[in-house]
C-alpha cells in the first residue's frame, strides 16, 4: 500500500510537466491547426530561464575583503554579488536562493515573446501547408533553438537547485499513518505539482470564464465560422500560442531543479508529449492533462521493482505501449473527438 | 538499357560515374594545401556517403511516393546492424551472408511494424512509428542485452564461436570483415604528384551496392507498383473507389524501405563490427528525414544529393575552426577579421547542427522540393533566354 | 429481377432516421435516376450502395450478390463504379496516369505488386488508358497534372476513369453540380452516347431535372428516407404526391 503511493506521488511531478507540455501542444494544434514539434525546445528554454535568473542574481565583482588575508597577508579578493551589495548581504543571498521561483519573472515575458514572434514570423505562414510540412518546419527549428542554447550554456548539464526552504523531504507515511520513512517525498516536487495544478487550473479558468477564451474556444471548434462573424481570430490565436509557450516555459522552469537542465531535455520530453497527447486525444485539453498525469503515475509503477521483475524492461516502453494500444483501439484518444488529423 | 528509358539510363549512368570516381571527384585539392581539408575522398566518409544514400533512397520510397512520414526508420537501419555482428560472431567474417540477413531481419521487422502501424494514417501513423522506435531503443538498451550488449554495444571479440572460420587471427588478433577474403578496410593509395587518392574495397562494395539499390528503386519509381503508390499519396479515396486496396500496397512500399534501411546497416557493421542501440534512436531516424527533404523528396535522385550533402558537411563544417577561419579572413583589416569570423563562429565546429537545422528550416519554407527544386530552378533560369514557356511540362516533384 | 436490389435498407444516424424501408430495383441497361428534395436521404442511399456506409438493416444485392460489409475496392472490382459530386481525381498524377491507375485497377485487381515492369511500356493498359481519352476527347490533354485542369475537365475525366473499368453499373452522384449549362449539356451528351454504346447501367442522383428527363429511363422519388413513387419520367412530372414532396420547388418544369 504504502509503495503504491509512493509511486503515485512519485508519477505526479513528471506527469505534471508532461501535462502541462500536452497542454500547450494541444491549445496550438486546437486554435492553429498546426502541430509543433518545436514544443519541447520552448520547455527547454523555459528551464534555461531558470539558469539564467540564477546568473543574474549571481552577476559578481571583485572586491578586496580587508578582513581576509591570504597566506603572504595580502587582502583577499572575494566575489561579491551585485544583488548582495544592494540589497544588503542576507536580502542578497536569500534572492539568489530563490533564483528558481523567480526565475518565473523572467520566464513569463521571455516565453510570450518568443511565442509571438514564432507565430507571427514562421508558424503563421504554414497554417495552410500539410501538417508533414508543419513538422518538419518546427521540427528544424527545435533543432536551431537547442543548438543556440547549446552554444551559449555548453553540452553539459547545469544543475539549478531549489531554494533551500524546499530541499528537504516531506515524510507521507507519518501523516497517512504508516511508518517513518517509508513514502518520503522531496518538497520540492510537491511546490511543483501545486504549481502545475495552479497552472492548469488557470488555463482552463481563462478559457471558460473570459469572452477571450469563450472566442477561442468557439475558434477550436470551428474557425471558419467564427471568423465570418467578424472577429479577428488571428491576432487572438497569437497570444493564444504566446500562452501556450509560456506555459511550457514555465513548466521548464519549476523543473529545473528536478532534472538539471541541459540542452536536448525538449527533445526528450517532446517525444512523450506527443504520446501524451495522441493518447488524450488530439485537440482535447482535459485529454491531454489527464492522460499526462496517467502516463507519469504509469511510468512510475512500471519501474516498481516487483513490476520489473515480472515484466522485465517494461518500465522503459510502457508509455510507448500505451500509446501504441490507444491508437489501434480507440484512434481518437480518450477524450479526443473524432476524424480529427485523420487524413 | 536495363529496361531503363533514355533519361533514367543516363541519370543512372551519372550517378555511377560519379560513385566510382569519388575517389577523385571528392579530392580534388592537393595533400598539404590549405584547401585540402575540404577532400572527402577518404574511405571512412564516402562510405558513408553511399551508405546513408542507400537509407534515405529507401526511406523516399516510402515517403516520397506515398507521402507517409515516418518518424521510426532507424530501428531497421539499427536491427540490420546487429543482424550483421551476430552474423560475424556465428557465421564467419565474409559480409555476404551478414548483409543478407540484415535485410532479411530488418524486412521482418518492418512487416511487423508497418502492418500495426499503417492501420493509421497521417500525425497517428508518424507517432506510431516513432513510439515502436523509442521501443525497441529502450529495449535494446535495458532488457535485451543478451542481445544488443546494451550501452558497450555489440562487438566482435577473440572468443567469437565463428563456424565458418577462424576466432583469432594466428596473431591473436581479432579477424576483420571480408568479401571472399578480400578485406573491406584494404585500401590502395594511389599518388599522383602531389595528390593522393585512395581506393577502399569496402567503398566500392558499398558502391556497387548502392547503384543496385538505386536501380531497383528507379524501377519501382517507374513500375505500376510506384505509380499506385503516388495514387496512395494523392488522393486515397479515389484509389480505393477505383478497386485498389491501398494497404498491402503501403505495407510493401514499408516493407521495402525498412529493408533499404537493413541494408544500409548492414553494410555500417560490414565497413565497421559493431553495432550500438543509438543507431537506432529517433534523431538518427530525423536525419534520414532532413536527407530525403534536404534533396528533395519524391524525386530519384533527391535522397542520394541530400544524404551526401549533409555527410558532407557535417564532415567539413565540424573540422572547421577559429583558426581556419582567421587564415581565410586573414587578408581583411584586423578588427574587421574578428568580427567576421565572430559571426561565424557559433556555425562551424559544433555549431554544425545549428547551421543544418536552418538550412532544413530554409529548405522546406522556400523549397518544398529541395536540393533537387532549387537546380530545376537555376537550369530554368538559365534557359529562360532561349526556350519558350513549353518548360512548365516537367515531372512533378513530388 | 434487376442488377441491383435494394430491399428494406433503414439507416439512423443517431435519432435521425436518414433511409426508412427503401426499397429499390435497378433494371440492367436503364439509366435509373434517384431524386428527391435536400436531405431526403440520396447521397445515404449512396454511401450504402458502395460501401462507405453500412445500413443498420435491409439488404443490398448486385447481380445476385450481397455488397453489405465489403470495402469499397471489392464493390468497385464488383463491376460498380463511382462518380462524386466534386470530381475526385489523383491530382498530383498526369491525366494519362489517372486513367492508366483505373486500367490497372481493372486488369490486376485489387492487389498485384508489379515493382518491376514499367507502367508506361504495358501496351494493353497504355492503348486502352488512351483510347478512353480518345473518347472523352481529352487525348491532347494526357501529359497535363490534374490538378490544374477546369472542373468540367476533371469530371470527364473522372468519367473516364470509371469507364475505362467497363463497369457494370455507374453511380452518378449529381454529375453536373455547379456546371455551367455548356458543360452540363456536354456532360448529357457524353452520358447519352455512354448509353447507347455500351452495356452500362446507370444510377444517377441529381437535382437538375432537366438532366433527369433527358436521360432516365425510370425515376424512383424519394422524399424523407423513403421512396415516395418509382414510375417513367412521363408519369413522374404530373404526379401529384411529387409536387407536394418538393412544394413547387421544380417539379413540373
Amino acid at each position: 500500500m504504502d509503495a503504491i503511493i509512493l509511486q503515485i506521488l512519485n508519477g505526479l511531478d513528471k506527469g505534471s510537466a508532461y501535462a502541462l507540455i500536452a497542454l500547450g501542444l494541444t491549445l496550438i494544434f486546437g486554435t492553429l491547426g498546426v502541430v509543433n514539434f518545436a514544443h519541447g525546445a520552448l520547455f527547454m528554454i523555459g528551464a534555461f530561464c531558470a539558469v539564467s535568473m540564477n546568473r543574474l542574481l549571481t552577476i559578481s565583482h571583485e572586491v578586496l575583503d580587508p578582513t581576509k588575508k591570504d597566506f603572504l597577508g595580502n587582502p583577499l579578493k572575494v566575489k561579491t554579488p551585485y544583488v548582495s551589495e544592494w540589497f544588503g548581504p542576507e536580502t542578497g543571498a536569500a534572492l539568489i536562493d530563490w533564483a528558481v521561483p523567480l526565475s518565473i519573472l523572467l520566464t513569463i515575458p521571455v516565453m510570450i515573446g518568443i511565442g509571438f514572434v514564432m507565430e507571427r514570423g514562421l508558424i503563421k505562414h504554414f497554417y495552410k501547408r500539410p501538417h508533414a510540412d508543419q513538422i518538419l518546419v518546427t521540427f528544424g527549428l527545435a533543432i536551431v533553438l537547442q543548438e543556440i542554447i547549446k552554444y551559449f550554456y555548453g553540452a553539459n548539464p547545469i544543475p539549478t537547485p531549489a531554494p533551500d526552504v524546499f530541499r528537504g523531504s516531506f515524510d507521507f507515511g507519518v501523516l497517512l499513518g504508516f511508518d517513518a520513512n517509508t513514502i518520503i517525498y522531496p518538497y520540492w516536487r510537491l511546490v511543483y505539482f501545486g504549481f502545475a495544478a495552479m497552472i492548469i487550473g488557470a488555463v482552463f479558468a481563462f478559457l471558460q470564464f473570459t469572452t477571450f477564451g469563450m472566442v477561442v474556444r468557439a475558434g477550436m471548434a470551428d474557425r471558419e465560422t467564427v471568423g465570418l462573424l467578424g472577429i479577428n481570430i488571428d491576432r487572438r490565436f497569437t497570444i493564444m500560442f504566446g500562452i501556450a509557450a509560456a506555459v511550457a516555459g514555465l513548466a521548464g522552469a519549476m523543473y529545473a531543479p528536478i532534472n538539471s537542465p541541459n540542452y536536448h531535455m525538449g527533445m526528450d520530453f517532446l517525444v512523450l508529449s506527443f504520446v501524451v497527447v495522441v493518447v488524450g486525444g488530439m485537440g482535447s485539453l482535459p485529454g491531454a492533462v489527464a492522460a499526462g498525469f496517467m502516463l507519469g503515475v504509469l511510468e512510475s509503477f512500471a519501474s516498481m521493482n516487483e513490476i520489473k521483475s515480472l515484466i522485465p524492461g517494461i518500465d522503459q516502453i510502457i508509455i510507448y505501449l500505451v500509446a501504441i494500444i490507444i491508437l489501434l483501439t480507440r484512434p481518437r484518444g480518450l477524450m479526443g473527438r473524432k476524424g480529427v488529423m485523420e487524413e | 538499357m536495363f529496361g531503363l528509358d533514355r533519361k533514367d539510363t543516363s541519370l543512372l549512368i551519372v550517378v555511377a560515374a560519379l560513385t566510382l570516381l569519388a575517389p577523385f571527384l571528392l579530392n580534388p585539392f592537393p595533400e598539404g594545401s590549405s584547401l585540402a581539408q575540404f577532400n572527402a575522398g577518404y574511405p571512412d566518409l564516402m562510405q558513408r556517403f553511399v551508405i546513408f544514400g542507400i537509407f534515405a533512397i529507401g526511406f523516399n520510397i516510402l515517403f516520397g511516393l506515398t507521402g507517409y512520414l515516418s518518424f521510426g526508420h532507424a530501428a531497421f537501419l539499427g536491427v540490420g546492424s546487429y543482424s550483421a555482428v551476430w552474423m560475424f560472431k556465428l557465421l564467419s567474417m565474409n559480409v555476404i551472408p551478414a548483409i543478407i540477413l540484415a535485410v532479411i531481419v530488418s524486412g521482418l521487422f518492418a512487416v511487423v511494424i508497418g502492418y500495426v502501424s499503417l492501420r493509421r494514417s497521417g500525425i497517428y501513423f508518424s507517432i506510431l512509428t516513432l513510439a515502436f522506435a523509442q521501443m525497441s531503443f529502450a529495449l535494446a538498451y535495458s532488457v535485451l542485452t543478451p542481445i544488443t550488449n546494451g550501452e558497450t554495444g555489440l562487438q566482435i571479440t577473440l572468443n567469437d564461436p565463428r563456424i565458418l572460420g577462424i576466432s583469432q587471427t594466428a596473431q591473436g588478433g581479432i579477424p576483420v570483415t571480408n568479401i571472399f577474403g578480400l578485406e573491406m578496410r584494404s585500401t590502395y593509395q594511389m599518388d599522383l604528384g602531389p595528390w593522393l587518392f585512395q581506393f577502399n574495397a569496402g567503398y566500392y562494395l558499398c558502391a556497387a551496392i548502392m547503384l543496385v539499390a538505386f536501380y531497383v528503386a528507379i524501377r519501382i519509381f517507374r513500375s505500376p507498383f510506384g505509380l499506385t503508390l503516388r495514387a496512395v499519396k494523392s488522393n486515397q479515396q479515389r484509389l480505393n473507389y477505383t478497386g485498389m486496396n491501398a494497404k498491402p500496397y503501403t505495407l510493401a512500399a514499408f516493407v521495402i524501405s525498412g529493408m533499404y534501411a537493413g541494408l544500409a546497416g548492414g553494410l555500417m557493421a560490414s565497413m565497421d563490427p559493431l553495432a550500438g542501440a543509438e543507431r537506432m534512436q529517433w534523431t538518427a531516424s530525423g536525419e534520414v528525414v532532413l536527407m530525403t527533404i534536404l534533396g528533395g523528396a519524391g524525386t530519384l535522385i533527391g535522397p542520394i544529393l541530400g544524404a551526401g550533402f549533409i555527410k558532407y558537411f557535417e564532415n567539413i563544417f565540424s573540422k572547421i575552426n577559429d583558426n581556419v577561419l582567421h587564415g581565410w579572413f586573414s587578408f581583411l583589416p584586423d578588427g574587421l577579421e574578428d568580427f567576421i569570423v565572430g559571426i561565424l563562429h557559433p556555425f562551424i565546429g559544433k555549431g554544425w547542427h545549428l547551421t543544418l537545422g536552418i538550412l532544413f528550416m530554409l529548405v522546406v519554407i522556400f523549397l518544398p522540393g529541395g536540393l533537387v527544386e532549387g537546380g530545376q530552378r537555376i537550369a530554368r533560369w538559365l534557359k529562360r533566354g532561349k526556350a519558350s514557356k513549353s518548360s512548365q511540362n516537367t515531372n512533378p516533384a513530388e | 429481377m434487376g442488377i441491383l436490389e435494394v430491399k428494406g435498407v433503414n439507416k439512423r444516424f443517431g435519432g435521425l432516421q436518414a433511409l426508412g424501408d427503401v426499397n429499390l430495383s435497378v433494371a440492367e441497361n436503364t439509366v435509373h435516376a434517384i431524386i428527391g428534395p435536400n436531405g431526403a436521404g440520396k447521397s445515404t442511399l449512396l454511401n450504402c450502395l458502395v460501401g462507405k456506409l453500412i445500413p443498420d438493416t435491409g439488404s443490398v444485392m448486385f447481380q445476385g450478390q450481397s455488397v453489405l460489409g465489403r470495402k469499397p475496392f471489392e464493390i468497385n472490382q464488383m463491376g460498380i463504379s463511382r462518380v462524386f459530386q466534386t470530381p475526385e481525381i489523383f491530382g498530383d498524377l498526369s491525366v494519362l496516369e489517372n486513367v492508366m491507375i483505373a486500367c490497372f485497377a481493372k486488369r490486376d485487381g485489387a492487389f498485384k505488386l508489379r515493382a518491376f515492369s514499367e507502367a508506361l511500356r504495358d501496351k494493353e493498359v497504355m492503348d486502352r488508358a488512351e483510347q478512353m481519352l480518345s473518347d472523352v476527347n481529352m487525348i491532347d490533354k494526357r501529359g497535363m497534372h490534374a490538378a490544374s485542369m477546369s472542373r468540367g475537365d476533371k469530371r470527364r475525366l473522372e468519367m473516364a476513369m470509371c469507364l475505362s473499368q467497363d463497369p457494370k453499373l455507374l453511380l452518378l452522384d449529381e454529375p453536373t453540380a455547379g456546371m455551367a449549362r455548356a458543360d452540363t449539356n456536354n456532360t448529357i451528351d457524353l452520358l447519352k452516347e455512354i448509353k447507347q454504346k455500351r452495356d452500362i447501367t446507370m444510377c444517377i442522383i441529381e437535382h437538375d431535372m432537366h438532366v433527369v428527363f433527358s436521360l432516365a429511363d425510370r425515376i424512383t422519388v424519394l422524399a424523407q428516407g423513403t421512396p415516395l413513387v418509382e414510375d417513367l419520367p412521363e408519369n413522374i412530372k404530373g404526379n401529384p404526391k411529387v409536387r407536394e414532396a418538393y412544394l413547387g420547388e421544380s417539379a413540373g418544369h
